[in-house]
């Protein structure tokens, strides 16, 4: 607008003529966007999702979205996140916990005359099998017998996987081992029911068929990338009488301060994940009755390289976790209540006795480090510290990464050089263990401690540390097959036990907490759990504008 | 004949330039499924890079990425599975294109009366005042000028929308944070060829024929005094239309710098290469309007 | 008038440019900030036993418990998140950023000069297959073409450097931002290279270089004593013009996390993250403010200084 007040003897030039397109563009725009009805509810969702494909998404972002949009034959309580019916009614499992038998409700339909039935469960099962999908998350169904050799083409006949749907109403799986956490997994995405119909006429497009029918609570009316994702009620869903919000909007926000901002002047009611608000004002925030934390299932933990000195002497590891002092990175750095961690399962998960880490303890630790040659740090070899760069927003790791070498530097005497790398190359680097201390961060897909345990077998591929311990994968291997749920504890603290102490290939620092942003007198049915899994359509808001 | 022979030559040019891009990303360490977490068997992986073609030699990769380009095709995102690259170009580009060409009108309408201005009164204060305005802020990045311009006309007066691309109240402050560096930029390059056509032999034979000040100022010094600001602008509006990232950034708008930035972090070939194009494209088309132009505006230019 | 015949148009320019007193005095401005950058911390050249305010001792890196502490006696430009003391960390951050920028600004020096003039020199058909090459690169967008280079650099560096060279610390952190210096240096030779070319390529056609090669002079010798002579003033004040440039392109890179590897600082990266305090609860605003001016600073001395030169270097300012 400031260009109206131009002076008059302007010379006319380039600018002058292009300026007349001013109006025409500001009348473009506004045709382009308006008219648009409010949404009941507007909810920062963290970066873009990638997909909303169920059989495609991996990131929280996505999985969120995708929740809202398919469901599974079991669904996560809005309160508690233990596994309900969803899709089906009821089920039954076999006593050596291998088989399950589960009934579809009679009310499922994608629309008017199209009902879902079991055979569309095992299609969307066998697609996420199928190696033209190429899943990452394939493996949430290798619990199920021949799910991997079919996945892997060792055999091509889909009848031989352990689903069958019996009936137009039920489906019976067959499944490898006992499997505690089976009813977890059928109410992640992965698993979701999928629209058949369109996905075989429409192919890889099939997210853009409209309409496009859904399986949950929630169509999908408008995706614009980077813009918004506008979800409104699917009225077709068993459940839709209890859909509180009609229309919610998902932005897409990549600042911190972005999110901050238009919470603070009505721009949306909710902000997810703690990622999304400027880790500096969180001695504020965190007065006020809008923050909610409680505990979830996230490690903050640092792997070691165990293939090459200095950190394949065990003695190393251990005095570099014993002066690791988390309290200070807790308080000073994150300010958002996370608690201490000196295990690697975070407290609160199901089926879970606590194992004693190492703690913190400097003396010790120089003697640890004295004892592996290195009296004072002297002699250390050139050792480097792994991390990878955020852009635009929050910089958490380059901080815990800056204090980590202070500490290191002070009471050991060693000079840790911080390596920050782009995201994709410190993935990559991470994989290749072309490093010697990473950090890392593991979120539990289910509430059992095996989604955190598994990992530091010696073939997982997450393992990424180059530790092999045959007493810890046989101690696993023995666990897995227990009925027995205490027993079962028992041996994972025994697993766990090794990990964090004895051997250390990972230092555990903190357990992310997990984190919502809201005003608690207008928004409701967000409910704290481990999963920090908030059903959409449970959520509402309270009377009109926000000021 | 000139630019018809300069526009067969943008061909083979843009060959190159995809070829050249599609080496470097794939040179990139890291590829676009390098996790945080690795699928449960190494078949999971396999199938991804199968079904991307990532596992065929680069050079037969290419191949197929030209011939899908002939057919129109810029093939489908690797971190946007549910999209191809072409939707997310024609998703982003009105919208970098909007918040271009009014950034690019901002700063040519305030960045040449400023240079004309302070040209004209060369060496009195009104000339260093209007200088150093220009100076400073191209010396202020726009991470800084952005959130100082949010915290007060958005959120303390609220007299603009803090974020998000909706209505064209939304526009007007990344058109300012965009625009004003811009602006700076113009004004120098005016300043600089106002004074150097001031110097010049015809300004002093027009004085002599007894033109008026004015005119002579208007219509003959400013014809010329605007060829550098024009060649500049070829670059500039490449840069402006294409989509800057920060701005994009700051206030949430979907355009197409935070795809160019975030494509080449996550290492989404196809996005990265099919980006570049575009850029190119708009790049030569602008270099070759403004060649045109100089023609036009200054008789003394022949190009053969 | 005589005595002005007998001088070298560069001594010439010189004597221009010192009666261009904002030019001079930004040059003196430079001078004092470079100075005072190298020397910072003050506190090490005083005796050991006085008592100094941490400001003046305190290293970049080294954390302490107060985090977020306003400027003080103790702190005169207040800590940081870390509770690191932010004077000495701007001083080093200026440091850093005068060397990216000079490096980068070197490093598209001598390709864009050596480009440049062997392509204005060699005409013809070697002319133009490099000018070409110019524009292909050219027409890829910068953002990409950096981020894409700094990755493969660092990368490439990383798996040299994990070998058994041994690198000192020191080395180390120099390696560390080869990758940043050739990236910058990478995009900006470009232009360097064409301004060259062109000025190589007039001066090609005077009839005085004919001269000398009809007198046997080498094609080495008449680029080295006719041709870089007279093309030295435009690349001193093109390079002057450059290096703010890419002083502020670092901190975009910051911005990212590509720039420069923490815990060293630049300007730039104190900027990015000086940045990210802006909102509308609190403001730590020396964490933007300080490292912002010093960097406005830095920046406006560094543009007088090339404005300077190039009304200098330019026949036209004669009168």
């Amino acid at each position: 607008m400031s260009m109206a007040s131009r002076s008059r003897e302007q010379p006319p030039g380039a600018g002058l003529r292009l300026l007349a397109l001013w109006p025409g563009l500001m009348l473009l725009l506004a045709g382009c966007t308006g008219g648009e009805p409010k949404a009941d509810l507007v909810i920062i969702n963290g970066p873009d999702p990638e997909t909303l494909d169920p059989a495609l998404g991996t990131g929280l972002e996505d999985l969120r979205v995708i929740g809202a949009l398919f469901e599974g034959l079991a669904r996560n309580d809005p309160v508690t996140a233990r596994p309900i019916p969803g899709l089906a009614e009821s089920w039954e499992m076999s006593p050596d916990g291998c088989v399950y038998t589960f009934h579809l409700r009679e009310n499922l339909s994608w629309a008017p005359g199209q009902p879902i039935t079991a055979g569309d469960v095992i299609y969307s099962w066998l697609r996420v099998l199928d190696p033209r999908t190429a899943s990452e998350y394939a493996g949430q169904l290798f619990y199920i017998k021949n799910g991997e050799a079919y996945n892997s083409g060792k055999i091509q006949d889909p009848s031989l996987v352990g689903a069958q749907a019996l009936d137009a109403r039920t489906v019976r799986v067959e499944l490898n081992h006992p499997t505690a956490f089976f009813l977890d997994l059928c109410a992640f995405q992965t698993l979701a029911v999928v629209p058949r119909q369109v996905i075989e006429k429409y192919g890889e497009d099939w997210m853009r068929a409209r309409p496009l029918p859904t399986s949950g609570p929630y169509l999908l009316q408008e995706w614009r990338l980077n813009n918004k994702i506008r979800l409104v009620k699917n009225p077709f869903y068993w459940d839709a009488a209890h859909t509180r919000s009609a229309v919610v909007d998902c932005l897409p926000i990549s600042a911190p301060n972005t999110a901050l901002n238009l919470y603070q002047t009505g721009g949306a009611d909710v902000i997810w994940d703690r990622e999304n608000i400027p880790n500096e004002l969180l001695d504020v925030l965190s007065r006020r009755p809008d923050y909610h934390t409680f505990p979830y299932q996230g490690t903050y933990f640092l792997r070691c390289n165990t293939t090459r000195p200095p950190l394949n002497d065990t003695r190393v590891r251990q005095a570099l976790a014993l002066t690791i002092d988390k309290r200070r990175l807790v308080e000073k750095v994150l300010r958002g209540g996370e608690p201490v961690a000196d295990h690697l399962v975070p407290d609160g998960t199901a089926n879970y006795q606590q194992a004693a880490g190492l703690g913190y303890d400097p003396a010790l630790a120089r003697r640890l480090l004295a004892q592996a040659g290195y009296p004072d740090g002297k002699g250390f070899p050139h050792c480097s510290y792994l991390f990878d760069a955020a852009s635009g927003g929050e910089k958490i790791h380059e901080k815990v990464a800056v204090e980590l070498k202070e500490m290191w530097s002070k009471q050991l005497g060693i000079d840790i050089e911080l390596k920050q790398m782009e995201k994709q190359v410190y993935q990559a680097a991470q994989k290749n263990r072309d490093y010697d201390l990473s950090r890392s961060t593991w979120i539990g897909d289910y509430n059992d401690p095996n989604t955190f345990l598994d990992l530091f077998r010696g073939d997982n591929g997450n393992n990424r540390t180059g530790w092999k311990n045959a007493r810890y994968d046989a101690l696993m291997d023995e666990a897995n097959n227990q009925v027995d749920l205490t027993r079962r504890a028992a041996l994972l603290r025994e697993a766990e036990t090794i990990l964090v102490r004895e051997q250390t290939p990972i230092i555990p620092i903190y357990f992310y907490v997990g984190f919502n942003y809201y005003n608690p007198a207008r928004i409701k049915g967000i409910y704290p759990n481990i999963l920090d899994d908030h059903p959409l359509n449970a959520i509402w808001k309270i009377g009109g504008e926000k000021d | 004949m000139y630019f018809i022979k300069r526009i067969l030559f943008l061909i083979p040019l843009l060959w190159l330039i995809s070829f050249l891009a599609f080496l470097l990303v794939h040179a990139m360490p890291g590829g676009p499924f390098d996790r945080e977490r690795t699928p449960a068997s190494p078949e999971i992986e396999h199938h991804l890079l199968a079904k991307y073609h990532l596992d065929e030699p680069i050079l037969k990769q290419y191949g197929r990425y030209l011939n899908g380009l002939l057919h129109g095709d810029f093939g489908p995102s690797m971190k946007y599975r549910n999209h191809s690259v072409t939707d997310i170009i024609a998703a982003g580009l009105p919208v970098s294109l909007s918040l271009g060409v009014l950034a690019f009108c901002f700063s040519m309408g305030v960045g040449l009366p400023l240079g004309f201005f302070t040209a004209v009164h060369k060496a009195r204060w009104q000339d260093y005042l209007g200088s150093l305005a220009a100076a400073v802020v191209i010396c202020v990045p726009s991470l800084v000028l952005g959130p100082m311009l949010i915290m007060l006309f958005a959120i303390k007066w609220r007299w603009f929308p803090v974020a998000l691309w909706a209505s064209p109240w939304h526009v007007i402050l990344p058109t300012l944070t965009l625009g004003l560096y811009f602006a700076g930029r113009v004004a120098r390059l005016m300043h600089e060829g106002m004074l150097a056509t001031l110097h010049s032999e015809f300004i002093t034979t027009a004085r002599a024929k007894g033109l008026s000040e004015t005119s002579i100022l208007l219509k003959h010094a400013f014809r010329l005094a605007v060829l550098p600001v024009l060649s500049y602008s070829g670059p500039m509006l490449a840069d402006l239309l294409t989509g800057t990232f920060v701005v994009e950034n700051l206030f949430q708008i979907p355009g197409l710098g935070v795809s160019m930035v975030n494509s080449s972090l996550n290492a989404d070939y196809t996005m990265v290469v099919g980006l570049v194009l575009l850029y190119a494209v708009v790049l030569l088309v602008l270099n070759l309007a403004v060649d045109f132009t100089h023609c036009l505006l200054d008789p003394r230019v022949r190009y053969e | 008038m005589n005595e002005r015949l007998h001088l070298s148009p560069n001594q010439r320019a010189w004597r221009r440019f010192r009666r261009n007193r904002g030019a001079a005095a930004a040059l003196l401005v430079l001078l004092v900030l470079i100075a005072l950058v190298l020397l910072w911390p003050l506190g090490k050249l005083a005796p050991a036993a006085t008592v100094l305010p941490k400001a003046m001792t305190h290293l970049p890196d080294s954390i302490s418990d107060t985090p977020f502490a306003p400027p003080s006696w103790e702190h005169w430009f207040g800590t940081d998140a870390h509770g690191r003391d932010l004077l000495s960390r701007v001083c080093h951050g200026a440091r850093i950023s005068l060397l990216v920028g000079l490096v980068g600004a070197a490093v598209s020096l001598v390709i864009g000069v050596l480009w440049g003039a062997v392509a204005g020199y060699g005409g013809g058909r070697w002319d133009s297959v490099m000018m070409r090459f110019v524009d292909v690169l050219y027409a890829m967008p910068t953002v990409v073409f950096v981020i894409v280079l700094v990755t493969a650099i660092n990368a490439k560096l990383e798996k040299w450097q994990a070998g058994p060279h041994g690198l000192s610390e020191r080395h180390a952190q120099l390696l560390q931002m080869a990758g940043l210096f050739v990236g910058l240096g990478a995009v900006s030779w470009l232009t360097m290279a064409r301004i060259v070319r062109g000025q190589v390529l007039s001066l090609r056609r005077r009839p005085f270089i004919d001269a000398s090669l009809v007198l046997g002079a080498s094609h080495a010798r008449i680029v080295r004593r006719h041709i870089l002579p007279n093309v030295y003033g435009v690349i001193i004040v093109y390079l002057t013009l450059m290096i703010p440039s890419i002083i502020l392109y670092e901190s975009f890179l910051s911005y990212l996390g590509l720039g420069i590897q923490p815990p060293q600082a630049s300007l730039g990266s104190l900027m990015a993250s000086g940045a990210e305090q802006i909102n509308p609860i609190r403001i730590y605003w020396w964490l933007i403010v300080f490292p912002g001016a010093v960097l406005a600073l830095t920046l406006l001395a560094l543009t007088f200084v090339g404005d300077g030169l190039r009304d200098a270097f330019d026949p036209r300012g004669e009168s």
